[in-house]
């Protein structure tokens, strides 16, 4: 860029706008930053006056989010020494680990609804962005934006009778329930990001295709499919997120079965509202894979908050 | 008419052959291709909104199969429009809708405009600022419930730092004063990169040129941005808003988990008083007759939404 630009901004601009930017980055890292360190806190430090930002780190958080414990007699404990480490951190409170938590279940279950209603959203999002983006369709723009309304409905409003239906069909608080619900949810932006993506991708390919002999459906995942490959990988991880996020259809239609881990997580505080730790240790785990996918989606992240009506 | 062998032997090839050698019909493909989608759509939201229509109209109660259900008309209704309760949760969701798009919209474009001055390493202080917006928001409003701790919490303690109050001499949840500024402070800190990044495409979308125009017949830098960087970005902005309209209007999992509608119900959002009017007391027929009317609501700010949606496209 030439530095007599009219439009580039002077050095002292830049810095200005650098140092109040990078300002509000840093506060508003804040709570997630001690989200990260109350995990490594043992309670007492987690809720001590003032807060702590130096502290013993301790693992206690993860050991309490990942088991479940009982109190035990002197008699008992000094009869069984500790078998290992985690063993050891629970001692201090005269406490034995009886078994695992329910949160590896909730999680897991977060992972296969996730998955699941991602890749069903993808597989039926591509093939009908493909349709609305290369055929002729009646009522095209209707069907669009009835796909996209259907986002509109409050998922309170929408839970009542999808419980009643779901306890018809004996889908309530089942793996497949859930997946189906989420897919209805993210298919409306499934659609309407890949139609995006389809619609970016030169016709000439297929038609060249076409004209070497491809029927239709081979030119579709032959040549349309690896072309659009970057847009399906993008808009399945805005679907995972969405999944993976979700909480009001979750805290209202699932319970012992198939809850997943955004209900769960705020249960874990237990009796006397002690355990902030073994929450931010779960939220910690929950939150740290969405931040990840986020970094490498940074440059498809308008257009995926946006159902591609942005795009940059 | 050619005379080629290839085209006489595809005259003499009965069409239904054909078509099994070309494949299906486009016609074909696009219905196979976009049933399965709105099968799915009819069976997960227009079915139930069908359904919610009907029991709108009755006085079911989900938990009690055996009741016998009786038609009421509009009585229900004309319970939820007469109720004041209505108009005080209508009252909190106005409160939260505009102050939270209110600091989003002013918070979201300055940070926009600075980072658009272009200096070292914005990309990398973009990406951190937007992360808040992709987590959870159920599991990041129950953590903000312990920052807001009134003896323990650092959001108190960092208050109370500044402002040299006691940190437990104000509940930011337990006041009924304070508790709707506390919804609205967690929404702006995760929601206001969400408008930043709208602000941000427009402007990087507004042509160096107009500037340098603007330049050559001496326009100031403060008539420039009202001239040109404001109407400019005025469109983004207004899809921003749309979406976060919307969006707070079904606002449900942050507020639930930070205060539950409390203190009493200062900060029941309608999405609140609906959970616990359908899943708490179980007036089946009630609840969804409050969600048809707040289902009308958002479909009204809906079709202004795809208007705008349009305008900004068509640019």
């Amino acid at each position: 860029m030439s530095s007599f630009s009219v439009t580039e901004p002077s050095n002292r601009s830049k810095w200005i706008a650098g140092f109040l930017v990078i300002a509000y980055a840093l506060i508003t890292m804040i709570p997630l930053v001690w989200i990260l360190l109350t995990g490594f806190k043992s309670p007492a430090d987690a809720i001590s006056y003032p807060p702590k930002m130096v502290f013993d780190p301790t693992l206690e958080g993860y050991v309490n989010l990942f088991t479940t414990r009982t109190r035990q007699t002197q008699e008992f404990l000094e009869a069984n020494p500790p078998q290992n480490w985690a063993d050891e951190i629970v001692r201090q409170y005269d406490m034995v680990i009886v078994g695992p938590s329910k949160f590896g279940e909730r999680f897991m279950n977060s992972v296969i609804i996730g998955f699941g209603s991602t890749f069903l959203s993808i597989f039926l999002g591509t093939l009908a962005a493909y349709a609305f983006s290369r055929f002729k369709v009646p009522l095209k723009d209707d069907l669009l934006f009835f796909i996209l309304s259907t986002r509109m409905m409050p998922p309170v409003a929408v839970a009542i009778p999808i419980f009643l239906m779901f306890r018809n069909l004996g889908l309530s608080d089942t793996h497949l329930g859930m997946i189906l619900l989420y897919t209805g949810v993210n298919i409306s932006l499934a659609v309407w990001l890949l139609k995006g993506f389809i619609d970016e991708i030169p016709r000439e390919y297929e038609e060249a295709a076409l004209i070497d002999g491809y029927t239709r459906f081979q030119a579709f995942y032959k040549v349309v499919l690896p072309q659009a490959a970057t847009g399906i990988a993008s808009t399945a991880i805005f679907c995972l997120i969405f999944a993976w996020n979700e909480y009001a259809f979750a805290v209202l239609l699932t319970s012992a079965n198939a809850q997943t881990a955004p209900p769960f997580i705020p249960t874990i505080i237990g009796i006397g509202g002690l355990d902030w730790p073994a929450v931010a240790a779960g939220a910690t785990i929950f939150l740290i894979p969405v931040m990840i996918f986020t970094i490498l989606m940074r440059k498809h992240l308008l257009r995926g908050i946006t159902f591609g009506a942005v795009r940059k | 008419m050619s005379d080629r062998t290839v085209d006489r032997v595809a005259q003499a090839t009965p069409v239904r052959v054909a078509r099994k050698i070309r494949g299906l019909s486009d016609r074909a493909i696009a219905w196979i291709f976009i049933s399965p989608t709105i099968f799915l759509l009819l069976a997960i939201n227009i079915f139930p909104l069908i359904w919610t229509i009907k029991l709108s109209f009755t006085n079911y109660k989900a938990n009690r199969i055996a009741r016998e259900v009786k038609d009421v008309g509009f009585r229900n209704y004309e319970r939820i429009l007469t109720d004041s309760d209505t108009w005080l949760n209508m009252q909190a969701t106005a409160h939260f809708l505009f102050w939270t798009i209110f600091f989003q919209v002013l918070i979201g474009f300055t940070l926009a405009w600075l980072i658009n001055k272009k200096f070292k390493g914005n990309d990398l202080w973009t990406t951190i600022i937007v992360l808040p917006m992709m987590l959870s928001p159920a599991v990041v409003g129950n953590f903000w419930k312990f920052l807001y701790q009134p003896q323990i919490g650092l959001f108190n303690y960092i208050v109370s730092w500044f402002s040299g109050k006691d940190p437990s001499s104000f509940e930011m949840l337990g006041s009924v004063t304070l508790a709707p500024w506390a919804i609205v402070i967690v929404d702006t800190w995760m929601w206001t990169p969400f408008v930043m990044l709208i602000c941000l495409a427009g402007l990087r979308s507004i042509p160096d040129y107009i500037y340098e125009a603007a330049e050559i017949d001496r326009a100031s830098k403060l008539r420039q941005f009202f001239t040109i960087t404001i109407p400019m970005v005025l469109p983004f902005l207004m899809l921003a808003v749309l979406f976060r309209g919307i969006e707070n209007f079904k606002m449900f999992d942050l507020v639930v988990q930070l205060t539950g509608g409390g203190p009493g119900s200062v900060t029941e959002l309608t999405s609140i008083n609906l959970k616990r009017e359908a899943f708490e007391k179980w007036r089946t027929g009630y609840a969804s007759a409050y969600a048809i009317i707040l289902f009308v609501t958002v479909f009204g700010l809906a079709s202004i939404y795809v208007k705008a949606l349009n305008k900004v496209k068509q640019r």
